[in-house]
């Protein structure tokens, strides 16, 4: 064998460059989780909270198929409640400041739904030509 | 241990069918709730529409163009190069260019035609829609632009026969009057044009510049249901529609 040493340290080094994001990870202090503000009267979101948290993009999507290509309207959930499918008036109607509400977590997790391009978000109501 | 290729090829094989066959579980999301139409929505094969050019005036557009383009937030952009639109007014010479009805009323015929999507059997914009943007609903007949999957490529634009369509070149929000936070804007680069109001049919209410017309001028209805309001007007009073040698089939006719 030659170099012996030069070799088994090269690996540890390599190694120890290559796991360079995992433990950086381990030590680097995260954000914390931003305070969400919720519905003061509601209790229920549409679905279960942990569904909602993992879900609720797919089930906008799911949402905007049937109204727009299908011709649907109301959805009734797993408990029984119904909503209308639309994102202003239901999702909106509840969590009436998205900046206090979806951006805080969206921020929080990098994520920009491109919807309020079109859809109007709360703080845009009111608002018209200013040219 | 001797290891052949063979029984390496095999044993190696077989692992990569275990791993490949792994199921992807947690992947699929199931909606567990259901989804129904509105309990008031007003239903038809296909929705069409007839406009009495006997009864327009032809320059009223304070009433069923400003209707409509309040609550779509259709934008007001002066620059004709930009212009959008939903409904529009055009001459009788350039909405029926073929001008084949040479004894046409002069009283018709120099009024201003009301114009919009003519929602047509077969539509050209369909067919050329590379994304399925654009189609047909079966349910109703209705043309819809779904805007989420818009690229705004324009192909529609260049099938429609009619002018129906306009695109954003812009965005269209500071030019809207007063946004109605009901319905959505567009963006700059998508396609839009009339919906037959979609949106109030499913709630049980007929389009906005049918209501907004005081003249009585517009009638909407089933075309596929011979008691419907338009059926019976059509079966009564002579009617053309614009460019039917195209094929297109439109759902919108001119009551002479
Ligand atoms: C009837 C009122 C109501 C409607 C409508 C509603 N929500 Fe909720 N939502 C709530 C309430 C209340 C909570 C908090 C539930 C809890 O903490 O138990 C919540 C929680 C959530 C959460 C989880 C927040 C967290 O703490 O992690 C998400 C995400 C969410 N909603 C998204 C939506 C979306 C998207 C829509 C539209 C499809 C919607 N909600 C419609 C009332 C509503
Ligand atoms: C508890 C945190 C949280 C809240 C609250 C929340 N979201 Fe989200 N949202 C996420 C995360 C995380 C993603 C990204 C998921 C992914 O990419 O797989 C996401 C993704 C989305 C997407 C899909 C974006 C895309 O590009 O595909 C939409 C649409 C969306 N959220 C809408 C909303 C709306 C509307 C609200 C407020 C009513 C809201 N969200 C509230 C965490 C949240
Ligand atoms: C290019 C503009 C545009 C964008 C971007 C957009 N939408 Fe829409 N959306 C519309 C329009 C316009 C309608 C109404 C269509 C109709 O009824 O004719 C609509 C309808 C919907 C509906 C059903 C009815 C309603 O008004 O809520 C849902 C749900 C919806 N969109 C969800 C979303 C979500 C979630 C996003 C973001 C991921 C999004 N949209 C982004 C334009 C847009």
């Amino acid at each position: 064998m030659f170099n012996k040493g030069w070799v088994i340290g090269g690996i540890i080094v390599f190694v120890a460059a290559a796991a360079f994001p995992f433990y950086w990870y381990q030590i680097g202090q995260g954000k914390p989780f931003p305070k969400l503000e919720l519905p003061a009267k509601e209790k229920r979101c549409v679905e279960s909270v942990e569904f909602m948290r993992a879900n609720h993009m797919r089930l906008l999507d799911a949402w905007r198929i049937a109204v727009v290509r299908d011709d649907l309207l109301i959805y009734t959930s797993t408990k029984g409640d119904k909503f209308e499918m639309n994102l202003h008036k239901t999702c909106i109607g509840c969590h009436t400041s998205t900046e206090r509400f979806c951006n805080r977590c969206h921020d929080y997790n990098d994520v920009v739904p491109p919807c309020w391009d079109c859809h109007v978000a709360p703080s845009e109501i009111g608002k018209g030509e200013q040219s | 241990m001797t290891l052949t290729r063979r029984k390496f090829l095999k044993a190696a094989s077989v692992a990569a069918l275990v791993v490949s066959a792994r199921p992807s579980a947690g992947r699929a999301f199931e909606l567990k709730g259901r989804m129904s139409p509105g309990p008031k929505a007003l239903q038809a094969g296909q929705w069409g529409m007839g406009v009495d050019m006997n009864k327009c005036r032809g320059n009223c557009r304070d009433d069923c163009l400003a209707a409509c383009h309040e609550i779509h937030n259709v934008p007001y952009i002066p620059k004709p190069e930009h212009e959008v639109k939903w409904l529009f007014l055009e001459p009788y010479e350039n909405a029926f260019p073929e001008r084949s009805h040479r004894f046409l009323s002069k009283r018709v015929r120099e009024k201003n035609f009301f114009l919009l999507c003519n929602h047509c059997e077969d539509p050209p914009c369909v067919r050329v829609c590379p994304t399925q943007a654009t189609f047909k609903r079966q349910k109703d007949g209705i043309v819809m632009i779904d805007y989420h999957r818009c690229i705004g490529c324009r192909f529609c634009m260049a099938a429609c026969p009619y002018g129906s369509r306009s695109f954003n070149f812009r965005d269209p929000r500071p030019f809207i009057k007063k946004i109605n936070p009901e319905y959505p804007t567009r963006h700059r680069g998508v396609v839009e044009k009339c919906n037959f109001c979609q949106e109030l049919l499913e709630v049980g209410r007929i389009p906005a510049c049918v209501e907004a017309c005081k003249e009585g001028v517009l009638t909407f209805g089933d075309l596929e249901d011979p008691t419907s309001v338009v059926r019976e007007l059509l079966s009564e009073k002579p009617h053309i529609r614009r460019k039917p040698d195209l094929g297109t089939g439109p759902s919108v006719f001119y009551i002479t």
